[in-house]
């Protein structure tokens, strides 16, 4: 039998489907109910008194709240900084085939993630004073000195949060720049081995690029919990956010207000990075979409 | 230990090489000499060891018995009259780019373009100045057939355009010795011959390779010299047509008998 031509070209514009959508009635009632309730919780709370929104606004801009802002902003980004440094020093040791380097990692990750940071950052400002009272940079077995000092005059309330943060975040950083280095295909060691890249050439130009894929997402959610956790802080007297919020408020009793401006302000600095870590992720994902 | 004159110059030398992997013997004594200038392609059931003699060769594994010599030196050592001294690190990379390995998987750098691939060893590892490596890049880019895919990222190639950079990539070290692992077996049919011309053109100018393929017509055209592994060690090994034509072992028989 001779084959036949179906004579079925392209068409030049198919038939649209006009279809009727789904109603989720569900999602509506729910949501309804779901906004009456916060709306009652909102209204309640302004009515007690305790909330006004005068004071929120005057407080949200003053100078004090301010100052609190930018000194949260510094720590948290130099703390994350340096923890993301530490992280990637300690994630390569962890992996080495060296047995001491890995072994010392292994237990900077274990004491630095088995302990609050709370009780870390007491250890820095009040511990480490009490036990070295001097600090002394020089070179061993001469009478240079670089730099000598006091302990307690050296471990402010920055230095000692920056310390204990900062470590703290390495140990977290650490775990997470590993699984990264990790999900690179091992291939793309063997090939850059193969182009006689020494070990440290192949980690920085070829696994660390592909890692970030999988390191940025939790490093943007340590970065934004580190934005909160600063707040810890202010239990050594530094004065960020939440210890301005709680100096005013020990003096004129606006509890409520003041807690309120605080929150408002972490709100929109946790905005600010979620949209950072969004662009960053686009940007690593260059090239390695398959 | 003899260090006769054929280890002068043989490019590769193998004497009763050995790999072990914990109770695995990938290599149970391995015998081969192989000529500079010439083309020896490696056969061999799945698991014969193929694969980790290359790797051997090029020091991403090391033997655990014999004795392995590239263009006259000991793979990994140092050999000073009687004493032999392991390599450090930094030594072992400066060997290896003098040889260049080509992958079944490709092992392209997928954040970096076609060209970026080529230029990173020149540029990293002997530290060509960058203009010079892009020039080198772009001929060699072009002298495997993708002129027009340089700033095309791996993800945008097909897998024979891929294996072509991957290939260009390893010539960017002017390397003494090619390796080829399965270069055609990822790919689908129809790209097979694409990256089969490029590397007959290669054998053509003269380049000393040792390819492990099943592609029986490569062997036979471009190939001077056959190897038949199996179980770890070298089985039978001669001239190509010959070795089809009539082979001695009857494990060898038994193997092309199931290819052919
Ligand atoms: N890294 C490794 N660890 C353990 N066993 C291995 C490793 N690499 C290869 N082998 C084993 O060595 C043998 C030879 O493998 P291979 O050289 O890949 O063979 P071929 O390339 O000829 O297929 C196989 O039994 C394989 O399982
Ligand atoms: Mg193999």
């Amino acid at each position: 039998m001779p084959t036949r031509a179906s004579g079925a070209g392209p068409t030049s514009s198919g038939d649209a489907i006009r279809a009727i959508p789904v109603r989720h009635w569900g999602r509506w009632v729910s949501a309804a109910a779901i906004a009456a309730a916060l709306g009652w919780l909102g209204w309640s709370a302004v009515r007690s008194g305790f909330v006004d929104g005068a004071q929120v606004r005057h407080y949200q801009f003053s100078r004090l709240i301010l100052e609190g802002l930018r000194a949260t902003v510094v720590l948290a980004v130099a703390a994350q900084t340096a923890g993301i440094v530490l992280g990637v020093v300690f994630a390569v040791l962890r992996l080495s085939k060296n047995v001491v380097a890995s072994w010392l990692s292994g237990a900077y990750i274990w004491f630095f993630r088995g302990t609050p940071v709370l009780v870390q950052l007491f250890f820095w400002y009040n511990g480490v004073p009490s036990v070295w009272k001097r600090i002394t940079i020089g070179i061993p077995f001469t009478h240079l000195t670089l730099y000598s000092a006091r302990t307690v005059d050296f471990m402010t309330p920055f230095m000692a949060a920056f310390l204990g943060l900062a470590l703290n975040e390495g140990a977290y950083m650490a775990e997470i720049v590993r699984a990264g280095i990790l999900s690179v295909d091992e291939g793309q060691v063997e090939a850059a081995q193969a182009l006689g890249m020494t070990p440290l050439l192949t980690m920085r130009r070829i696994v660390l690029p592909q890692a970030m894929r999988v390191i940025v997402p939790p490093t943007g959610n340590e970065f934004i919990s580190m934005l909160k956790t600063t707040s810890l802080a202010s239990a050594i007297t530094y004065g960020e956010l939440l210890r301005r919020s709680s100096d005013i408020y020990s003096t004129n009793l606006d509890v409520v207000p003041l807690l309120v401006v605080a929150s408002l302000w972490y709100l929109a600095l946790t905005t600010v990075a979620s949209a950072g870590q969004y662009a960053l992720e686009r940007r690593y994902g260059r090239g390695l979409r398959r | 230990m003899t260090d006769g004159p054929v280890t002068a110059t043989a490019m590769v030398r193998a004497e009763r090489v050995h790999k072990r992997f914990g109770r695995v013997e990938a290599l149970r004594g391995v015998e081969l000499t192989v000529a500079p200038g010439e083309v020896t392609v490696v056969i061999g059931p799945s698991g014969s060891g193929k694969s980790t003699f290359l790797r051997c060769i090029n020091h991403l594994e090391q033997i655990t018995a014999g004795r392995l010599w590239v263009d006259g030196e000991l793979v990994g050592y140092r050999q000073d009259g009687d004493r032999i001294y392991e390599l450090r690190e930094r030594e072992v990379a400066r060997r290896r780019a003098a040889i260049g390995m080509v992958f079944q998987r490709f092992n392209l750098f997928p954040h970096m373009t076609a060209l970026g691939n080529v230029t990173e060893a020149p540029v990293r590892v002997k530290r060509i100045p960058s203009s010079r490596a892009e020039t080198d890049a772009r001929r060699l880019l072009e002298r495997v057939g993708l002129a027009d895919k340089i700033d095309c990222y791996p993800a945008e190639l097909s897998g024979g355009q891929q294996q072509r950079v991957a290939i260009a990539r390893a010539l960017a070290l002017e390397p003494k010795l090619m390796l080829f692992d399965e270069p055609t077996s990822a790919l689908d049919p129809e790209l097979v011959g694409e990256v089969l011309a490029v590397m007959r053109g290669l054998a053509a100018d003269g380049m000393t390779m040792i390819v492990v393929t099943h592609e029986m017509g490569f062997a036979r055209e471009v190939g001077h010299h056959l190897v038949f592994m199996d179980d770890g060690v070298v089985v039978e090994e001669g001239p190509p047509r010959q070795m089809f034509a009539e082979p001695q072992e009857p494990r060898t028989r038994a193997f092309l008998s199931k290819i052919l």
